[in-house]
């Protein structure tokens, strides 16, 4: 479904992403892991069009869509749900539910928002607050729902379990598997390895902006190399 | 006497409160403060008496003909001065301000040109209709510029409030790369942003004729200086603040005339913008454009 072949991207003369591929296949949920600083983000915001690649390129269902805007791959099916949540703050929690929505044209919107509302029963008793008024966790389930509203084909999402206390992280997962199992395909960066792991089903392992391990979930999750290399210290 | 007072206080006040919706726009969106606002407004009020003398059209048409030349403006401004400006590595972020202070010095130069420098009288149809109610002599001018604010301002919120637009620029005033990420097309919402914020300044410069019967290449400087004034007042790229912020001055000015010193009608907001920094740097209203 999303193949990236190649990319190195910079900031000002900075090289962060150094030959950067991967690829995410339909229906499956990836993970790319990595410590702070190697280059996760570089990766999603690329992946997203916020950032463009220098070299290399980016093709989605077949197309090729390395220079496109955030507005125009969000149409094509890609949704990223930023590091840190990004909520707006000053909108309320409905506002921020439809501006998820802002690409379609359909007449399913209020549908899905019913949805959302059902799913995310917090947001339903939050609507008319603020945004920022929210926890971190809601806020995280706002982003989410957000993301959702748009309806993506692939959903993007950058270390959903940041600054969240352990329930909530483990209600996050739980979130991220139903996501998937409704038929959207997911890219995830997680610090958080072992939980990322054991929902995923491939994951990749990015040290100082280069690709130096990947393969199946369950297979790293039993490399014991990796394990201590990247995971140990995260994992508990 | 203060009833007169009051209403005239409210009818400068809704004018500098339009004047300032422009700037607190375009702050809001862009983060910039477009010193060419001014000179856009001036532009909108010689185009309404262009249209009203020379051509003897009715208010409405003038009305018309300032929108769109300010809202061509603008769409100038973004196009030349603004966007090649935006996001290139090494530009210096004073770089907008400074671009935008050329525009205005070059708007209020062709102005000399294209109207003469001096005086051109504005006179509303009706400028001389008044009502006595009670002791009272309220303008029918009056009343129009306050009304056509107020719809204004209420529009304005509206739009904000409730449409897809609004809310999309309100998003990218908020975060433009989460905008964009939910799929707004940012350039297109600055370029409108810019747009209807001139444009609303056009407006404002007809009203200005109407209330003080003449126009100059002048008035763009000072008006834009107290629409500066009134966005700090409010809250930088707060629209409710805008609208507060001017209606605040305009009675302050008012009310400074008639029972102060009219020699320090011109310094009331700027003595307002020092109180206000020193104890709400932040503004009555805060920064966001909320509604
Ligand atoms: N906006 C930026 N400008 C310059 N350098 C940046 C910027 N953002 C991130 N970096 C640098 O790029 C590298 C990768 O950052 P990032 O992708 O955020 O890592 P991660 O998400 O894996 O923690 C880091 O060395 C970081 O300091
Ligand atoms: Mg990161």
């Amino acid at each position: 479904m999303l193949k990236v072949n190649g990319i190195n991207a910079f900031y000002g003369k900075i090289q962060v992403l150094k030959d950067i591929s991967l690829e995410v296949e339909e229906g499956s949920i990836v993970t790319i892991l990595g410590a702070n600083g190697a280059g996760k983000t570089t990766t999603m915001k690329t992946i997203s069009g916020l950032l463009k690649p220098q070299q290399g390129n980016i093709k989605f269902l077949g197309e090729d869509v390395t220079g496109l805007r955030p507005d125009q791959k969000v149409k094509k099916g890609i949704a990223l749900v930023p590091e840190g949540r990004q909520i707006l703050a000053g909108m309320t929690v409905l506002e921020n539910l439809e501006m998820g929505a802002y690409h379609r044209k359909d007449n399913e919107i209020d549908q899905d928002l019913e949805r959302m509302f059902e799913r995310f029963p917090i947001l339903k008793e939050r609507e008319k607050q603020l945004g920022g008024t929210l926890s971190g966790g809601q806020q995280q389930m706002l982003a989410i729902a957000r993301a959702i509203m748009s309806r993506p084909k692939l959903l993007l999402l950058d270390e959903p379990s940041m600054g969240l206390a352990p329930l909530v992280v483990a209600d996050i997962f739980k979130i991220i598997k139903e996501i998937n199992q409704t038929g959207t395909t997911v890219l995830l960066v997680e610090q958080n390895a072992r939980q990322a792991l054991k929902v995923s089903d491939y994951g990749y392992v990015l040290e100082t902006g280069k690709i130096v391990a990947d393969g199946k979930a369950d297979q790293l999750l039993n490399d014991p190399r990796i394990m201590e290399a990247y995971l140990g210290r995260k994992s508990s | 006497m203060l009833i007169e007072q009051l209403i005239n206080g409210l009818t400068l006040g809704s004018i500098y409160a339009i004047v300032a919706l422009g700037f607190t726009l375009v702050f809001g969106v862009l983060g910039i403060i477009n010193m060419a606002h001014g000179e856009i407004f001036m532009f909108g009020a010689f185009i309404g008496v262009m249209i009203t003398a020379m051509f003897d059209a009715p208010l409405w048409v003038a009305f018309g003909a300032s929108i769109l030349i300010t809202a061509i403006l603008g769409f100038f401004l973004e196009t030349f001065a603004l966007r090649p400006l935006r996001n290139k590595p090494g530009v210096s972020h004073l770089a907008p301000l400074i671009s935008t202070i050329g525009v205005s010095i070059f708007l209020e130069n062709l102005s000399h040109h294209l109207f003469g420098s001096g005086n051109k009288p504005f006179e509303a149809p009706f400028a001389q209709v008044s009502f006595q109610v009670g002791s009272i002599t309220v303008y029918l001018v009056q009343i129009v510029i306050f009304v056509i604010s107020i719809i204004l301002m209420v529009a304005l919120s509206i739009w904000l409030g409730k449409t897809k637009a609004g809310k999309a620029l309100r998003a990218t005033a908020e975060n433009l790369e989460t905008a964009s990420l939910l799929g707004v097309d940012t350039k297109r919402i600055i370029t409108m942003t810019v747009i209807i914020a001139s444009a609303i300044g056009g407006i404002a410069g007809i009203l200005v004729g109407m209330a003080f019967n003449s126009v100059n290449p002048q008035m763009g400087l000072s008006m834009g200086l107290k629409g500066l004034a009134i966005i700090i007042l409010g809250g930088m790229g707060n629209v409710r603040g805008a609208m507060a912020g001017g209606l605040i001055l305009g009675l302050a000015e008012t009310f400074v005339v008639v029972y102060g010193d009219s020699g320090y009608k011109d310094a009331i907001a700027f003595l307002a913008i020092i109180v206000i920094l020193l104890i709400r740097p932040q503004g009555l209203f805060g920064k966001k454009i909320t509604t």
